[in-house]
């Protein structure tokens, strides 16, 4: 066919409408893969090399808390005899006949304290109850902080203001006040549960840590729920929200579902840094001499005990002092990197 | 103002009242009472010492005369020590918690603000990182190691300061220092963290094209706006503080109310802790609303309602 010059007709070919090979769709894909919300996160977490560090370190006091003392060659608990008081390192003159005899014993890494107990397996165990304090008391703030904090603002007006008011009253208690008195009126209904039938573990994690487990959670869930609340008040005023109340959704899968979720970068931040101050307080009630019973020790404990031998084993209390410190400050770290990687506009 | 200043105080009245009702009942809902502890103490002197104090009265009979006495400025004798009410129990101890701890909040203030800024001036440069470690290890260390640690260096290995005792001006300095450690980070911290954000804001820059002189720059525009967290922070801090840390108290024996306060609870001490408790609730209270009232002053802009 003869094609006038000035028109703006094309030539196309049969074989431009064939359809497109594999491959060729495969160019059409668009390569990079869609960044979660996790991975951007964690990506940005790997980078900050300080919340990394901390990561490690408290990945390495975990092994050393919870790994290390099964297999490790002496007991917290037991005393053993003639080595009263050693200085690190050291041995006592029996330990001393054993190894001449061509016998290996186990060096005291930190010496022991004046009952004759290894102190290295002490801190350990120390750090162990302390972690768990630190962790579980954590979990069940979380837990009583977001409920509370979510329900108050999603439902708002009277609702929030008494249980708003609530929390300021729980706030203006002194807290040790609180903790006294409920550890206090814990013992006996705690001492009572062992006797029930599937109830022993009671007696095996201690009556005085569990009491310490309930009156943490008892107590400062008012901060989270602060926290969650202020940012449910925010979130609930969006469109999809308002979207799910339109389809019919319940107000409580709409909290779960859809608000919960969305302050998860507060929550992640708020919980890390509870816990070192969940552990912050348990030492100090040890310190009080309210904490863990004996002989189970925790790092304020220890630390308490240390305080009257300071001018003959000063290590015995900057063992656990440091590594207490160094607890927490790793922990505050992790959550100022996670708060950083996570929640950007929190950063103030 | 004025119809806020009256809201806030119908308010706190309310919230005085709901922290004493349950400080009252918990407290004497928990097993045990005050002289019980006391073993050479036969069954009838007990009743007599109960029937004396009222405590063999219904708990709400005894609730509605304490509530009654204590709205007449009345709030009874300790229990545990003899011949003394509470209140000259108060009026003794506090003044000595009062005063180490005012000096400390002082002291984390005068320290605590100007290096904050500091810090934010000097952003990404190695004094900024010199300021930001020490306001995270202060934070990260609990009070108790601080005083422990204090109390080896000066108290024990140098000899250099008293370790117990409030008697002299060199007295204060341990308690001082253990006291305001934490404080101090964290009051770095905000400072820090609220000036990089007013630094950033735009009259900040209008200010300077304007030809602003630099420390009038810093007083009057930034540190007016970046103040207000610190504010928030320092308000019921304070009435912590002066109130009395039972660890630095305990450590360094001073005769504070801190260490009352444990001291009742563990004895059970019941009209003595009713009166530390409504008073320690009043305090941060009052320190609320001043804090509040510091808002409008310090920033004219916020609306108070």
């Amino acid at each position: 066919m003869n094609k006038n010059p000035l028109s703006f007709q094309l030539n196309l070919n049969p074989e431009d409408f064939l359809p497109a090979s594999d491959e060729e769709k495969q160019s059409q894909v668009v390569m990079r893969e869609s960044v979660s919300f996790w991975k951007d996160g964690m990506r940005r977490l790997r980078k900050n090399k300080v919340a990394m560090v901390s990561l490690v370190i408290i990945i390495l006091v975990m092994i050393l808390s919870f790994i290390v003392p099964s297999f490790y060659p002496y007991n917290y608990k037991d005393q053993i005899k003639g080595a009263n008081n050693l200085k690190p390192m050291q041995y006592s003159a029996q330990e001393l006949e054993r190894i001449e005899a061509g016998e290996k014993v186990f060096p005291h890494i930190f010496g022991t304290d004046k009952m004759g107990r290894d102190y290295a397996i002490r801190v350990m165990m120390g750090s162990r109850i302390s972690l768990l304090v630190g962790l579980i008391a954590t979990g069940i703030i979380l837990i009583i902080g977001s409920v509370y904090g979510s329900i108050a603002a999603f439902f708002g007006g009277w609702v929030d203001l008494v249980m708003m008011r609530i929390v300021d009253i729980i706030y203006t208690v002194p807290d040790i006040l609180l903790i006294v008195l409920l550890s206090f009126a814990l013992k006996a209904p705690l001492a009572a549960l062992v006797n029930v039938p599937g109830f022993g573990w009671v007696k095996t994690v201690g009556e005085n840590l569990i009491s310490i487990f309930v009156v943490f959670a008892l107590l400062y869930w008012v901060g989270m729920a602060r926290m969650v609340r202020s940012q449910v008040l925010m979130l609930k005023e969006s469109e999809y929200v308002t979207a799910a109340r339109a389809l019919g959704v319940s107000s409580g899968k709409i909290i779960r579902k859809h608000l919960l979720t969305n302050c998860i970068g507060t929550l992640i931040v708020t919980t890390t840094l509870q816990i070192p101050s969940s552990i912050f307080t348990e030492s100090f009630l040890s310190f009080l001499g309210m904490g863990v019973a004996v002989p189970l020790p925790s790092l304020g404990s220890l630390a308490s005990d240390a305080i009257n031998g300071m001018n003959t084993n000063p290590h015995l209390l900057f063992v656990p002092a440091i590594l207490i410190s160094l607890i927490i400050l790793s922990f505050n770290l992790l959550g100022d990197g996670l708060r950083d990687a996570f929640d950007p506009k929190l950063k103030n | 103002m004025a119809k806020y200043i009256v809201k806030r105080i119908l308010l706190a009245i309310v919230t005085i009242w709901a922290v004493a009702t349950l400080t009252f009942f918990l407290m004497n809902m928990v097993p045990g009472g005050p002289f019980l502890s006391e073993k050479a103490i036969s069954p009838q002197a007990t009743a007599a010492l109960e029937a004396k104090y009222g405590l063999d009265k219904p708990m709400g009979q005894r609730y509605l005369t304490y509530m009654a006495d204590a709205l007449h400025g009345d709030f009874g004798d300790s229990l545990k020590q003899r011949g003394r009410t509470v209140m000259d129990i108060i009026k003794m101890k506090f003044p000595v918690s009062a005063k180490v701890g005012g000096v400390s909040v002082l002291v984390s203030l005068l320290l605590g603000i100007p290096l904050g800024c500091l810090a934010a001036l000097k952003r990404g440069k190695t004094l900024d990182s010199i300021i930001s470690v020490v306001a995270t290890c202060g934070i990260a260390v609990p009070s108790f190691v601080i005083c422990t640690v204090l109390m080896y260096f000066f108290g024990v290995k140098l000899k250099l300061l008293p370790t117990m005792g409030l008697t002299s001006l060199k007295h204060y300095v341990m308690p001082v220092m253990a006291l305001s450690f934490y404080p101090t980070a964290y009051i770095m911290r905000l400072m820090r963290s609220s000036m990089l954000d007013v630094l950033g804001q735009d009259y900040m820059r209008t200010a300077k094209a304007k030809g602003v002189h630099g420390f009038k720059i810093l007083f009057k525009h930034a540190l007016r706006n970046a103040i207000l967290p610190v504010i928030t922070y320092v308000g019921p801090m304070l009435a912590y503080t002066v109130t009395g840390s039972f660890v630095v108290e305990k450590i360094f024996t001073i005769p504070g109310l801190g260490g009352e306060f444990i001291g009742a609870i563990q004895g059970r001490d019941y009209t003595l802790i009713m009166g530390t408790t409504i008073f320690l609730a009043t305090l941060i209270i009052i320190m609320n609303v001043v804090v509040d009232i510091c808002y409008k002053i310090v920033d004219p802009r916020i609306k108070l309602k």
